[in-house]
């Protein structure tokens, strides 16, 4: 499981290669934190090469979505499978995060 | 000229696996675990869903609370692994040297509006989703017991 990131324009670009669960949430959520404090706004966070979160990946993303927003940012989520999606809506946190079904359509709606 | 037989399917009915592994309670070893066990589910046909999300989303939030809740991740203390599997139905059983827990305490709903917005508090709710029955009760140890039945 690893995580690249990079920047597309104002946006900060980060895949999720592999699966997001509890013995390596934390290293995405403080890549994405040190990136908030090195001032940058947006996110988008790719999930086209994740198979499955916990609900400890879930709990991260939340709490990522909290302090992005607490400092004026924005997150999307973008390619869920079916099996996040499942998981999303289980979880009702799909109510609670912006999902686009592809990476363009999240771009485009910062 | 007549072709060859084409070789039969084997039948399934009859197989019947089971497995039973000890980790150390360490995070990283979750992984593996989880694949071996969807593996023998795929092995007896068990839906694409089931293998993909059921079995390893409920499965790691047990081996994760059992490592980290009920061993505390303490480098002595084991988890056991029980798995038996056939045509009808998937065993799990995941056993960790702590105390125990109610589990009908510990079953709220994620999805309140007060739960929907923090950050714990779905590992269990999970497991009670994506499983048929979660049972919890205490024998040599704390053991969670995980049932799904096989969905085509």
């Amino acid at each position: 499981m690893s995580f690249a990131l990079r920047k597309q324009g104002e946006i900060v670009v980060v895949d999720v290669e592999g699966q997001l669960i509890v013995g390596n949430r934390q290293e995405l959520k403080q890549k994405v934190l040190d990136e908030l404090e090195r001032g940058e706004k947006k996110f988008l966070i790719d999930f086209s090469q994740t198979g499955y979160i916990d609900s400890s990946g879930l709990g991260v993303l939340v709490s990522l979505s909290k302090k992005i927003r607490e400092q004026g940012g924005e997150l999307r989520l973008a390619n869920l499978n079916d099996d996040l999606k499942t998981l999303f809506e289980l979880t009702k946190l799909d109510t609670l995060f912006q999902i686009a079904d592809t990476r363009e359509r999240a771009l485009e709606s910062f | 000229m007549t072709s060859p037989d084409r070789p039969r399917a084997l039948p399934l009915r009859s197989l019947h696996l089971a497995l039973e592994l000890e980790i150390p309670s360490d995070v990283r070893y979750i992984e593996r675990v989880v694949e071996m066990v969807a593996r023998q589910c795929e092995h007896l046909a068990y839906s694409t869903r089931q293998v993909s999300l059921n079995v390893p989303v409920a499965l790691t939030e047990a081996l994760s609370n059992a490592i980290l809740r009920g061993n505390r991740e303490h480098v002595s203390k084991r988890v056991q692994v029980r798995c038996d599997v056939n045509r009808d139905r998937l065993v799990l059983e995941v056993v960790d040297e702590g105390t125990g827990f109610d589990l009908a305490e510990c079953l709220v709903d994620a999805t309140s509006p007060e739960n929907v917005v923090r950050e714990d508090g779905r590992g269990l709710f999970l497991m009670a989703q994506l499983m048929d029955r979660v049972e919890r009760f205490a024998n040599h140890g704390n053991v969670v017991r995980l049932t799904m039945r096989r969905h085509d």
